[in-house]
């Protein structure tokens, strides 16, 4: 009864897993798919040389790093917001919690042509509005600029705006799945608590800090969990917004180069088991951080 | 004023003013999704800013230009067939196998469990490169099923989660019941766990018809000729050819977004139930 399933699980999931592997020990290009080279074991780290040896290589790591660790935060921080003000009774509630999950289930290529629409310096509405009502002189190239410079209190600040922009995007659209969580945990925390700190004189502000954070903390840090390993694995998101352009190459969209664009399956395959080994150590770090913990 | 007072107040102002933040950076893009949609070439290039829709000026050209000359019903018909067949495949499967997991004993039971989530690991472009090679090797890449036959791969493990997670709430005492009444292991799903797990399957199937309908880095890599196109590989493609005719792409977009949406809509309850009580799926 579990064998079909079983099956379909084990040829495209693990078998692929596996596959990645042998295809990054060995050189391989496109046009070998059609050939029998792809069963010759003729082993070799060219791929991974290739990959190190990279000028790229670190700059695309640490944006992978920035991308994932962001908009992991900001879509926790954003979906702790819309929980909390969500949170109790009030007209609408049903359907504004309908409403803020929309994000998370629109199809990814309708919401990213949609803001990139919105953002485009030529002709988005964003851009024209804050031109038009004097908050920007030109329009700004949200997402095919690497680098904008501004003017905090008189110091001049660098900051990468097409990566911001894909992180800001990432918050968008993944909040849903954290305000859920958080909604659902809220619900679950006794009123009682609460009372019994009103009695004691605590104000709402400290009610939150020393009841609702602590009772948040698992459903927080298991959602960091959670994004954490989705964001970094992320491809279609940046693909369909800047396809890489502008300083937002990932890791995803650096596999996605070598195997297609550069018709070189080795080096992809091998690109992509760089990302899951540091997948794996950010897990080590995780469970051995949460250990210590508890 | 008291100090609890104050900060009470300060709160249901920012709360009022948090919501409407909220709804209208949700709200904003879908409105100006739609709104675009209706518009001509000539608005969207010499009114770029104008938030309003001109009731008097609604056109459904983009839609008749998208769905007729550029095969978006094709691609509907695609996406729909692609996503119905993976959602029965899925309910179907992960029943069986979720029962499986549940009640059979095996060796390895365990294990089974909790390997299946660790599949959510691997970046999908891991998976991707391989299966691309394999299949395009066998000549199998341009293919309607087997592209289902890798949304089945995506949606089995959390299926499967979700239905083992709710079939070990169930009283084991109706199935031996009905196990004494003489009918068969299968009878036994057929009868008795199915009509008991109804919102449970319903979640199932909603979560996945929303991961095969909105599905864009297989079918994109493995989709070649137009006529096979999905929705998402379809308005990836539209993009790319029109570059200024924003309506056609976002009359697109609102093709292939507004049947989710309502289906999800009409269904919050199951959807939201099935989403926190165990989906893993990013």
């Amino acid at each position: 009864m579990l064998a079909p399933t079983f099956l379909v699980v084990m040829a495209f999931v693990v078998f692929p897993v596996i596959w990645n592997l042998w295809l990054s020990l060995k050189p391989v290009s496109l046009g070998d798919l059609r050939g029998t080279s792809l069963f010759e074991f003729n082993f070799s780290s060219v791929n991974f040389q290739k990959v190190f040896g990279d000028p790229d290589f670190v700059p695309v790591l640490l944006t992978t790093l920035v991308y994932t660790i962001g908009g992991s935060l900001l879509s926790i921080v954003l979906g702790l917001t819309a929980a909390l003000l969500v949170h109790g009774e009030f007209p609408g509630r049903g359907l504004v919690r309908g409403l803020f999950i929309s994000p998370y289930v629109a199809p990814v290529v309708a919401v990213t042509f949609t803001w990139s629409f919105i953002l485009d310096p030529q002709l988005g509405v964003l851009n024209w509005l804050a031109v038009n009502t004097g908050l920007l002189t030109q329009p700004i190239p949200f997402l095919s600029q690497r680098w904008v410079e501004l003017d905090i209190i008189n110091i001049r600040v660098r900051l990468p705006l097409a990566l911001s922009s894909v992180i800001l995007f990432e918050g968008w659209r993944y909040f849903p799945f954290a305000f859920l969580f958080i909604l659902a945990r809220l619900q679950s925390i006794p009123d009682e608590l609460y009372r019994a700190a009103s009695v004691d004189g605590a104000s709402p502000f400290q009610r939150f800090y020393n009841i609702t954070l602590p009772q948040l903390a698992t459903v927080l840090s298991t959602l960091f969990l959670f994004r954490f390993i989705w964001t970094i694995n992320k491809f279609d998101d940046i693909f369909l917004l800047t396809r890489g352009h502008a300083g937002t190459k990932v890791m995803t969209l650096k596999v996605y180069d070598y195997a297609f664009g550069e018709f070189n399956i080795g080096a992809g395959s091998a690109v992509a088991m760089v990302l899951f080994f540091i997948l794996l150590l950010f897990l080590l770090i995780y469970f051995r951080w949460i250990v210590r913990e508890t | 004023m008291s100090r609890e007072h104050l900060e009470t107040n300060i709160i249901r102002i920012l709360r009022v003013l948090g919501i409407i933040f909220f709804v209208v950076i949700v709200a904003f893009p879908f409105y100006w999704m739609i709104v675009s949609s209706f518009r001509s070439l000539e608005e969207i290039l010499m009114q770029p800013a104008n938030l309003w829709l001109d009731i008097t000026k609604i056109n459904f050209r983009a839609y008749d230009e998208v769905l007729f000359q550029h095969g978006f019903v094709r691609h509907i018909s695609n996406s729909t067939y692609v996503s119905i067949i993976t959602v029965v495949l899925s309910v179907t499967l992960a029943t069986l196998g979720g029962y499986a997991v549940t009640r059979l004993h095996f060796r390895g039971q365990a294990f089974m469990s909790y390997s299946i989530l660790v599949i959510y690991m691997f970046p999908a472009i891991v998976l991707v490169i391989p299966l691309y090679v394999v299949f395009s090797h066998m000549g199998l890449r341009d293919s309607i099923h087997v592209l289902i036959l890798v949304y089945l791969a995506q949606t089995l493990p959390v299926a499967l989660y979700m239905l083992h997670s709710y079939f070990q709430n169930l009283p084991v005492e109706i199935e031996y019941a009905g196990l004494i009444d003489g009918c068969s292991r299968l009878g036994v799903i057929w009868r008795i766990i199915i009509p008991l797990s109804a919102p449970a399957l319903a979640s199932v199937a909603l979560y996945t018809f929303m991961i095969a309908w909105n599905e864009f880095l297989f079918a994109f890599m493995f989709l070649d000729t137009p006529e096979k196109f999905t929705l998402s590989r379809g308005v990836v493609q539209l993009a790319g050819s029109v570059h200024l005719s924003k309506q056609l792409v976002m009359a697109a977009s609102v093709l292939v977004t507004v049947p989710i949406l309502f289906l999800f809509l009409f269904f919050e309850r199951h959807l939201v139930q099935g989403l926190t009580s165990g989906a893993m799926k990013g």
